[in-house]
């Protein structure tokens, strides 16, 4: 092992200079260009975060004045979801790897790529003046009338930044669904695919079909905003209502545009570390279909207590029920793949199970918010702020976490020491639970969401949270120490740490500008661990 | 600081127990499940773990039975959850037929309360035990939401609609109000308490008395100072139809449809006369939009609702809307004659 060493020429020192960066096509470039922009969004969301965390230590709002509090809220949000986790696993490991794990030398459309980074920045540039020039106060959900005839705040400049990210989402899904459809290897039959990219792929058709109508209502609340033209506005016979329909019609679906990628990572890794072909592989394929199809359907039941009629919360809620199976048979398959298994515990895998179990949890309490007459009562309170940090920080953050251990030493060449890994790993998991665990108790008692003071007897429960947020702070602070030390100072990785078989491993770390010397063969299937060489050309 | 650690809310309506007890199984369903994921993986991760660095897994042939099997069992589970939830939002959402009623208003940011014997209350709602309570509520600006969590029972509260929510207390207390939508700076001030009395407290707050008589009668004179007199009359003879019996009965309109006259519909011919125009008369009343608040119009919906609940025996040239002094014992509450159970919904 200590005769590895770095490959002499690859993608990141081809060329050098700020020039070859931000002028290049090369997907794998591109993909770090994404990294290093939603790391920096992350950053500042998460100071947000705990701003907020700080805040609700105590029952009186004392920390900031309730007009900053409801800033932060916003801006957590906001930054957070579009500007952190919906491009996330995308726009950095889709883009990595979506072209060599298909066997292709890049992407459909290399330009189009690079102008989705630029998109993302220039829209990420308004949101973020948005943020400097006071904030915004609406919340994430920009809800009318309140965004449009009495909030105060920069909503104009927020909405023209995501509606201008959202085109970033489009392209990139576009650029994705035609190159798995049009670019695999030969060999590369869809069923050989690994499930990575089917989740990659679910993802983008729900980014073409459902952004363009996130901009649509964005638009109509500039509108209205501006013009006061009457859409949401009752006075004029328009209907408040009608906004939260079409917000989330795209931001329901936009939750599994946020937890499909990790579902995929997870499939990833449970084969890798488990060394083992995913038990149920077109189950687990079809599964994240079905989840990209349904998702569409269930909008309503962020809108039961908003005054729909009983027939239509019944619908809702019935399909809501229903879209939960496929997530459910993913969890019983990738559980079923450790049985017989070559199982190895290291930095991944633990982010892996870590995802398992949590989204497990989140998506059973989204049952919870399903059944009709306990929504009524949870609904708009902590319990929802706990479901959903499930899914996005247990369920989509994890995958991201998982996604960037795996492939951090395909990525640069060079490992992170993984004792440490696993430490930051179990440090996550322990502050996520201590973090959100106690909100759904909070949600049951009562307290409301979006609160900046508090009844004093709900206090408890908040410091249990507050702390817990400080163990998770330092969970996330840890690997980027490591990973930013690994660059230079990393054991150097060679082309496959972990012995996993899928195409990437095939290729030296890290890959050269053009991925394959040759274009690969490929005889079998994504994880034939069975086999003797598995998926090799 | 405060250090008690409560893990369960105070139930003090009809409804509390039964969203508790569905709360409960979905507790116990959803515990067993991440049981028995996390026993599943904590076994296989020890029985299977990696002894030597280059030993792979298995192969272990996939079972259809089983994928079939774990697809079919969240579905049956799933869909009876739904049944069960269903049910219970049901009842949540349809209040009895007999019920005393309460008109809410909320603004940036409070809680404005109108009791039809004429009470106004800021954040306070007080209600006896044991009765029906039934709840319209409006919204002047933005959306809110009427959250008591004691009673388990939630409705946003939108502008330019008429929510009704309701609920029967079973305990004497004091129990938090929250405004549970987000509604801008003061979203957490938006608080207030609901005051649940035995009923002989009750009926000695009530008379305490009110200042300005009972909404219906608020409602009358406001008909007499927006001059709706003038062509509402009585006898049926005015530009304008008469109102007497009006409400929860059927209206015919001049387009040939047929609407139910519930609250929406009063509030709309004022806001906007021209949208639903009576059979047999001419689009020629003005827009009121601007002019009347919501809370007078709930007085006014009061008043339309007081023409038609006419005691029996009472001649109708006796016909007067609700006038007692303040103070007065209250009356039986209005029957509901002609409402329609799908007329309490939004």
């Amino acid at each position: 092992m200590d005769s590895l060493t770095l490959p002499r020429t690859h993608y990141a020192n081809a060329e050098y200079g700020l020039r070859s960066w931000l002028l290049t096509t090369d997907h794998k470039r591109i993909a770090l260009l994404f990294l290093g922009s939603i790391s920096a969004f992350f950053l500042i969301g998460g100071i947000f975060a705990m701003l907020i965390r700080l805040e609700l230590l105590t029952p009186p709002g004392d920390l900031v004045s309730d007009d900053t509090y409801n800033k932060l809220f916003t801006m957590h949000g906001i930054v957070m979801i579009f500007m952190f986790l919906i491009p996330s696993i995308p726009a950095v490991f889709g883009n990595f790897f979506v072209p060599i794990m298909v066997g292709a030398k890049d992407l459909a459309f290399p330009r189009l790529n690079l102008l989705s980074w630029y998109i993302f920045i220039t829209g990420g540039m308004f949101t973020l003046a948005a943020i400097a020039l006071g904030g915004v106060d609406t919340g994430w959900t920009f809800y009318t009338p309140f965004s449009t005839h009495a909030s105060q705040s920069n909503v104009m400049l927020a909405a023209v930044g995501v509606f201008i990210m959202g085109f970033s989402s489009i392209l990139t899904g576009l650029n994705f669904i035609v190159t798995i459809h049009t670019m695999r290897a030969p060999g590369l039959t869809w069923f050989r695919l690994p499930l990575f990219i089917w989740a990659i792929y679910a993802t983008s058709l729900i980014n073409v079909l459902g952004t363009p109508v996130l901009a649509i209502s964005l638009v109509a609340v500039a509108l209205e905003r501006a013009f006061h033209i009457g859409i949401f506005d009752p006075a004029y016979g328009g209907d408040p209502l009608l906004f939260q329909h079409l917000f989330w019609f795209y931001s329901h679906p936009a939750v599994y545009i946020m937890v499909l990628p990790s579902m995929g990572v997870v499939s990833e890794l449970v084969a890798a570390f488990s060394r083992k072909n995913i038990f149920g592989y077109t189950f687990v394929a079809f599964s994240s279909l079905a989840i990209a199809v349904f998702g569409f359907l269930v909008w309503g039941h962020h809108m039961f207590v908003a005054g729909m009629s009983v027939y239509s919360a019944m619908i809702f809620s019935v399909l809501s029920f229903l879209v939960a199976v496929p997530s459910a048979v993913k969890v019983f398959n990738w559980t079923a793949t450790l049985y017989r298994g070559s199982i190895s515990f290291q930095t991944p895998m633990l982010y892996a199970l870590g995802f398992i179990g949590l989204f497990t949890i989140g998506g059973l309490t989204g049952l919870f918010l399903a059944t009709l007459a306990v929504d009524v009562h949870v609904t708009d309170t902590y319990f929802v702020v706990a479901h959903f940090h499930y899914i996005m920080v247990g369920g989509a953050l994890m995958g991201y976490l998982g996604a960037l251990h795996y492939w951090w030493p395909k990525m640069t060449g060079r490992m992170y020491p993984d004792l440490i890994g696993r430490i930051a790993a179990v440090t996550v998991f322990i502050g996520f639970n201590l973090t959100f665990f106690p909100q759904f108790v909070l949600g049951y008692l009562g307290m409301p969401r979006r609160y900046h003071a508090y009844p004093p007897e709900f206090q408890a429960l908040n410091v249990l949270s507050t702390a817990g947020a400080s163990i998770l702070a330092v969970g996330f602070l840890i690997p980027a120490v490591y990973l930013l030390w690994s660059l230079k100072y990393g054991k150097v990785a060679g082309p496959d740490p972990w012995g996993a078989l899928s195409l990437e491993w095939t290729i030296p770390s890290p890959p050269p500008t053009f991925n394959f010397d040759e274009t690969p063969v490929i005889t079998g299937p994504a994880y034939a661990y069975d086999q003797r060489e598995g998926q090799r050309a | 600081m405060n250090w008690s650690l409560p893990l369960f809310p105070a139930g003090a309506s009809t409804m509390a127990g039964k969203v508790d007890a569905l709360y409960l199984g979905l507790i116990a369903v959803s515990g067993l499940a991440v049981s028995v994921i996390a026993l599943l993986i904590i076994v296989f991760g020890v029985r299977y773990r990696r002894r030597l660095p280059d030993q792979r897994g298995a192969t272990v042939v996939p079972s259809l039975a089983l994928e079939i099997g774990w697809t079919a069992v969240p579905l049956v589970v799933g869909l009876v959850m739904f049944v069960l939830g269903a049910h219970v939002y049901l009842a949540q959402a349809r209040p009895p037929a007999e019920t005393m009623d309460v008109y809410v208003v909320g603004k940036q940011w409070m809680w404005k309360f109108q009791h039809p014997d004429g009470q106004r209350e800021i954040n306070e709602l007080h209600v006896p035990v044991g009765r029906a309570v039934r709840l319209t509520a409006t919204s002047e600006d933005v959306i809110h939401s009427f959250f008591v969590p004691a009673f388990r029972m939630k409705a946003d509260v939108i502008p330019g609609r008429y929510t009704t929510l309701w609920f029967n207390a079973t305990k004497a207390g004091e129990y938090h109000l929250f405004c549970a939508e987000y509604c801008g700076t003061q979203h957490s001030g938006m608080i207030g308490r609901i005051v649940v009395m035995d009923p002989n407290e009750y009926q000695a707050w009530l008379s305490g008395g009110a200042d300005g008589g009972s909404m219906a009668s608020q409602g009358q004179k406001l008909f007499q100072d927006f001059a709706c007199s003038t062509c509402h009359l009585e006898s049926g003879q005015g530009r304008g139809p008469s109102l007497q019996g009006l409400y929860g009965g059927k209206v015919a309109l001049a387009n040939g449809q047929v609407v139910e006259a519930d609250d929406a519909y009063v509030r709309e011919s004022v806001l906007s006369p021209t949208a639903k125009v009576v059979a047999g008369f001419q689009p020629i009343m003005p827009t009121f939009q601007g002019l009347v608040s919501e809370e007078q119009l709930l007085a006014l919906i009061e008043y339309v609702k007081s023409l038609q609940a006419r005691p029996q025996g009472t001649p109708a040239a006796g016909q007067q809307p609700d006038t007692r002094k303040p103070g007065a014992p209250p009356a039986p509450r209005r029957q509901p004659a002609g409402r329609a159970p799908g007329g309490a919904r939004n």
